[in-house]
């Protein structure tokens, strides 16, 4: 077996808020009817969280389920868990209409911890990170600087950032530099 | 600045995140049409300082379609709604009219 490494090999910008790559993440896409019963017990199964409702995200360290789209569900599982994932996602909606794509190693994962990790978002996204509109359990797909990005609150001060590999670089670069550039304060 | 609500996410999207994709609500004349009617199909579109209705994906988040209703003068936004609708819904068209009483759908 090839030996996996991830994008940037768990490479830390340590600061007031540090900016750290996750290191290798299992996830699938998974498209299908949301609604199907089948579907929410093999996504619960597999990853041990709750079924996210729209827009919502559900996660436990490695493991979680985030609501993509009205027919898409992100499964995240611990990397080496992926490809069984797959497997048993077919089986269990075996008949019914859906996609599940291993896609771990398209992506990069981040973690935005601090104080004002949430400012370090908001500097780079065109959405709204107000404590009182943005919260935890809630999953935002827009983009962060140029490129597509999601990301979610693992709680108050931490941040979890996914987007493609092939930008992990920029985004993380991107995150650095917002980080470095400290607080503004208006959050 | 725009910023419209998707439909689908529940999620107030700023105008980057979106791909606009030109005027809603056209009705498609492809082969047995008259020559007339594919031109004015392909290439006939309303351009009014007003009230218009237009499709934007998307593109950013949940990669679905979605219908906008706004002014083009003011940006004003009267409403958003899925793509699977053929003409403006009650609610939509109520909006307009309570901020453009003198506003009639086409």
């Amino acid at each position: 077996m090839s030996n996996v490494v991830s994008a940037l090999d768990g490479q830390v910008a340590p600061g007031e808020v540090t900016v750290r790559e996750l290191g290798l993440r299992g996830m699938i896409t998974l498209r299908g009817d949301l609604s199907s019963r089948k579907l929410q017990n093999i996504c619960k199964k597999l990853t041990g969280v709750a079924f996210p409702k729209q827009g919502g995200v559900a996660s436990e360290g490695d493991k979680g389920l985030a609501w993509m789209s009205p027919d898409e569900v992100l499964v995240m599982v611990p990397h080496a868990e992926a490809a069984p994932a797959v497997a048993a996602i077919e089986a269990a909606l075996k008949g019914e209409h859906f996609l599940a794509v291993n896609v771990s190693d398209a992506r990069a994962v981040f973690s935005v911890q601090g104080a004002f990790s949430r400012e370090v978002i908001a500097k780079l996204a065109p959405a709204d990170l107000h404590p009182d509109r943005f919260k935890e359990g809630m999953m935002r797909r827009t983009r962060l600087g140029q490129v597509a990005a999601a990301f979610w609150m693992v709680d108050e001060e931490t941040f979890c950032v996914i987007c493609f590999r092939s930008v992990a670089e920029y985004t993380f670069g991107l995150l650095k530099a917002s980080a470095g550039a400290g607080e503004v304060g208006y959050l | 600045m725009l910023i419209l609500r998707c439909p689908y996410c529940g999620v107030d999207v700023d105008e980057t995140d979106l791909h606009g994709g030109g005027e809603a609500h056209l009705k498609r004349f492809g082969p047995g049409s008259t020559d007339d009617e594919f031109h004015d199909y392909l290439f006939m579109r309303e351009n009014p300082k007003g009230v218009h209705f237009e499709r934007w994906q998307h593109s950013y988040g949940c990669g679905k379609w979605f219908l906008a209703a706004r002014c083009t003068a003011t940006l004003e936004v009267f409403g958003t709604y899925p793509a699977q609708t053929t003409e403006p819904p009650k609610e939509v068209v109520e909006a307009i009219k309570a901020k453009r009483p003198n506003w009639e759908v086409l």
